[in-house]
């Protein structure tokens, strides 16, 4: 057993849990918080995908006892009493999902990308990583960069056209 | 998963005492040992989590050479000012690697420790992997083995180490820091994965209980001209087929210094010593890159499925010489 304080979307949680248990169970079954999905559990599907300390992680592979004192944000953390995040409006905007089952990763995992970008962190298909990164990022670097997240339904050029939205303000035309 | 005990040192020493319990695992990011721990093939009865050792910084060495501590995870690593001036070859390699999640996660003392693995070793239901049940057999040599070793290979085990990171440090001279109780020793990355012989269950020259601090990268002449090339089934997010990291130190055409290592086709980085030494001091033309090419995979012994790797091993070879020499 293993004692944790987990800072979740703002609140302060104290859990006395297995050491097995990982973030992605602590979340859905400990603490009510269904909104982080389970696909395949083994770090390869990306439903999972939540924030540490503002960095997109896979909930399914993080012990929670490794996540004490750091502050996880959630899907249900995005929105504030104003309304949606912007990521998510431009979600349903250009109805970037389908069933819907991976799109609480997906719009976890766009949150970090537009920090990474502005981070000017490189990808594999960045052409030369000496060199400051070239904005606005190209559809290639994006895709790239969220192949982390799978999405069966095959929204990819939706899930794309909303990213594009919130980045550039670019509306594209699937 | 079985049952297990957690700890979280903040001090080196006290998390070495704790890794010389019998069933002790350390733990960085977990995202290859969580993974086998929920599939059964790893059991550890104790996890000792390091994230909250100081091995997380980059810095300079007073030799000109960088140290990356063994607590930096991958994405960091690889974005690091000092490492994407300097060592751009380990920046590519390690955003070829994985998820932008799992980079996020996996440290580089972790990326160094992945088992070299296939997936009659990660798949229970097999009965026979030498590398998870020693003497057991290997499922592989008879099996699907398209994604196998052609290179390095023994009776016991074709596995390949998956790590793109340690092609790249292979080519780049790092050396491994590593500490235990009785103090500090450096291993070579040349030498720190090891051939499966007879003994597959052992992926490297660490020692049980030792601990790696950081990788040491030696200043080098390498940067300008230097690919991490990745050839894989899909365009992102999955184990290569073949990489080559090329790294060449070029006055005109003519190669001073190289290096060719490969990687997805050996149970370690396989460096292309053969390659290496029709590079070195010849002027770099087609007929030189053909030879270097071709001789990248010498030895080569493939498996039922996997021949293939030989020519796109050398292809990959010759089109990363070109492009490192951009011509």
């Amino acid at each position: 057993m293993v004692s944790t304080t987990l800072h979740i979307n703002g609140e302060e949680h104290h859990l006395h849990l297995d050491s097995r248990v990982t973030l992605l169970d602590a979340l859905r079954e400990h603490l009510g918080l269904t909104g982080t999905k389970k696909g395949c559990d083994r770090g390869q599907c990306g439903a999972c995908t939540v924030l540490i300390d503002g960095r997109r992680v896979n909930a399914c592979l993080t012990l929670v006892a490794t996540v004490t004192g750091r502050s996880v944000t959630t899907i249900e953390g995005l929105a504030s009493v104003d309304g949606l995040h912007p990521i998510q409006e431009a979600f349903l905007k250009h109805d970037g999902f389908q069933c819907g089952y991976c799109t609480p990763g997906q719009i976890c995992s766009v949150v970090a990308l537009l920090t990474e970008l502005k981070d000017q962190t490189v990808s594999t298909v960045t052409a030369d990583v000496r060199q400051p990164l070239s904005f606005p990022a190209t559809d290639e670097e994006i895709r790239e960069r969220m192949s982390g997240n799978l999405c069966r339904c095959g929204a990819y050029p939706l899930i794309l056209a909303a990213i594009r939205e919130v980045m550039d303000g670019t509306v594209q035309q699937p | 998963m079985n049952p297990f005990q957690f700890y979280r040192p903040t001090d080196a020493h006290h998390a070495l005492e704790l890794g010389s319990a019998p069933g002790a695992q350390f733990l960085g990011g977990g995202t290859n040992l969580v993974d086998l721990m929920k599939g059964g093939v790893a059991q550890p009865r104790r996890i000792i989590d390091l994230t909250g050792l100081p091995y997380a910084r980059v810095e300079r060495l007073a030799d000109g050479g960088v140290r990356i501590g063994a607590l930096v995870r991958n994405s960091d690593a690889a974005n690091h000012p000092l490492v994407r001036e300097h060592y751009p070859l380990l920046t590519q390699a390690l955003v070829s690697g994985a998820s932008a999640q799992l980079r996020n996660m996996a440290t580089v003392g972790g990326n160094l420790l992945q088992r070299t693995r296939c997936s009659y070793f990660t798949d229970t239901s097999f009965t026979m992997c030498n590398k998870r049940v020693p003497g057991s057999g290997c499922a592989a040599r008879d099996g699907f083995n398209r994604m196998h070793a052609i290179l390095g290979t023994s009776e016991a085990c074709v596995a390949t180490n998956p790590s793109d990171m340690s092609v790249a440090l292979t080519a780049l001279d790092a050396v491994v820091q590593v500490q235990n109780l009785s103090g500090f020793r450096s291993i070579p990355m040349a030498t720190f994965l090891r051939l499966p012989g007879q003994t597959p269950e052992r992926d490297t020259e660490l020692k049980p209980g030792e601990l790696i601090v950081g990788v040491d990268l030696p200043a080098n002449p390498f940067a300008s001209h230097s690919i991490y090339l990745k050839v894989r089934d899909r365009a992102s997010y999955a184990f290569a087929l073949v990489s080559v990291a090329v790294a060449l130190d070029l006055e005109g055409a003519r190669v001073r210094d190289c290096r060719v290592v490969l990687g997805g086709v050996a149970p370690k980085p396989w460096r292309a010593l053969d390659s290496e030494a029709t590079l070195r001091n010849s002027e770099l033309d087609e007929m030189v890159i053909g030879r270097a090419a071709q001789g990248s995979t010498s030895g080569a012994q493939p498996l039922t499925y996997n021949a293939f790797k030989v020519e796109l091993a050398q292809r990959a070879v010759g089109r990363a010489l070109r492009r490192a020499a951009r011509i």
